[in-house]
């Protein structure tokens, strides 16, 4: 047996092999990280659902025991139905699309922090047993959406920086794995609505 | 190479932006971090007093009755107290607090961590996943205004966290059943184990070797004492070190059993202040 003349072969296919599990690595932990991402999209979709369902309760609420401007309750009934029919694809978060959800979710936020301003004024309503309980669950989503915003942000930052860094830039692209867009800080998204007792 | 090198620093630097625009927006998000949240603690118990709040005796009556319930249920109801938030909102501090520490199991997520800040005067309390739908933020609401605070307002930190806590385990009743868990055992060896093998395989296969050849001093196959000596020490350290720690470990009593599970937490709950 001519060892001499597998040798070359042998040291070839291992090379092959080596290459092949790394590129494979590189492949299956953006895959990884990726599906981290689109979870924690989830997350942050769940609480923003959440505080839709929350809002026609408390519009409701509202509505039968102050008879304030109609304009700040339509403002929010609009708010809301804007934020809802914007969507975004989990498995391809665009900056545009995060931007123009954001933007929803803003409006219905800053709508939603005039109406419990205005309803600072009708001491009936404080008092309500069912506005209050309202009032809290209203806060705690908007902690949820919060610490969901957070902990987006947070599982992008590794899937970007592998998919970015070289030499993976350099398989990312072949593929077809894109950035991911962050959270960007809007106008009043970056706090919580502020919930007042 | 050159426009390698050129290039490679072109990376660099964008790497930089990127990172640093990152960390802006992570600051951005959860404004400067002044409070640091503790690490978590080797000894997993009930109670952490940071802030005195409660006297000896108190502490390891509310302590005792929290382990006595997680013993049962797996259910940990975790209470800390601190001096000051730094200027944070104690609903984000209290989340990542309890996130960080993974009160509860992580299969069930039944952990319900409270926060009492002393100076700020507020309260918080957090459940995880598995309890949102006993502990909806309306009922930890009620009972922060209606149960926990008054008692706050009337001087008494304990009596407090003691009715506060007795108020939970109504609420979260029935929900989960359980036993208390052993302390984490040492995992089987399986790494050393495979090593002890390769090395008494390469043993054999060398002992073959001289065997078959004529270098008179290793006489038959027997062991030489470089060997006997690596073999020991790899034995003391693998099985024997890792059964020792573990019986050792499960004997000591206080705290939960098995420790923090590592239940997760969504920020759902309430706070409230006196």
């Amino acid at each position: 047996m001519d060892f001499k003349k597998f040798l070359p072969w042998i040291i070839g296919a291992v090379v092959i092999f080596a290459i092949y599990s790394w590129v494979k690595g590189i492949n299956n932990t953006a895959v990884t990280l990726g599906q981290t991402v689109e979870q924690s999209w989830g997350d942050v979709q769940t609480s923003y659902q959440r505080r839709n369902d929350l809002i026609g309760n408390l519009v409701n609420t509202v509505k039968g025991a102050a008879e304030f401007e109609k304009g700040t309750l339509t403002a929010v009934i609009e708010a809301r139905s804007k934020a809802t029919s914007v969507t975004v694809d989990p498995t391809n978060i665009t900056p545009e699309q995060l931007a123009e959800f954001n933007k929803a979710q803003s409006g219905v936020s800053s709508a939603l922090s005039r109406l419990l301003v205005t309803v600072e004024a009708y001491p009936d309503l404080k008092a309500n047993q069912n506005f209050l309980d309202l009032q809290r669950e209203l806060a705690s989503t908007e902690n949820q959406i919060l610490t969901a915003r957070t902990r987006f942000n947070e599982a992008v930052k590794p899937y970007n920086t592998h998919i970015k860094t070289f030499p993976n830039s350099m398989f990312a692209g072949m593929f077809g794995f894109k950035e991911k867009a962050y959270f960007q800080a809007v106008e009043g998204a970056e706090k919580p609505v502020e919930v007042k007792f | 190479m050159r426009i390698m090198n050129y290039e490679l620093q072109i990376r660099n630097s964008k790497i930089f932006k990127t990172t640093f625009l990152i960390f802006l927006l992570f600051t951005s998000l959860s404004g400067f971090s002044q409070f640091t949240i503790p690490e978590k603690p080797k000894e997993q118990t009930s109670v952490y007093d940071f802030a005195n709040l409660l006297s000896p005796e108190e502490k390891i009556q509310l302590e005792e009755k929290l382990i006595r319930y997680s013993d049962s249920t797996t259910t940990q109801i975790v209470v800390a107290t601190i001096l000051d938030l730094k200027g944070e909102s104690i609903d984000v501090v209290s989340t990542n607090w309890a996130q960080k520490w993974g009160i509860g199991q992580a299969k069930e997520d039944n952990g319900v961590f409270i926060l009492v800040a002393k100076n700020d005067r507020k309260i918080s309390i957090r459940p995880g996943y598995g309890l949102e739908d006993k502990l909806i933020a309306a009922t930890c609401g009620q009972i922060i205004d209606y149960v926990i605070t008054p008692e706050f307002k009337a001087g008494s930190f304990y009596k407090g966290l003691d009715k506060g806590a007795d108020a939970i385990i109504e609420v979260v009743k029935g929900k989960y059943k359980g036993t208390r868990k052993q302390n984490k055992q040492g995992d089987f060896p399986f790494f050393p184990i495979l090593i002890v093998i390769v090395i008494l395989i390469i043993i054999f296969a060398n002992n073959k070797k001289n065997g078959g050849g004529n270098s008179g001093n290793r006489g038959g196959g027997g062991f030489d004492l470089a060997d006997i000596i690596i073999l020991s020490s790899l034995g003391r350290n693998s099985g024997g070190g890792s059964f020792g720690g573990g019986f050792g470990g499960s004997s000591g009593g206080g705290g939960f059993g098995g420790g923090f599970g590592g239940g997760g937490f969504s920020g759902g709950g309430a706070s409230g202040g006196w």
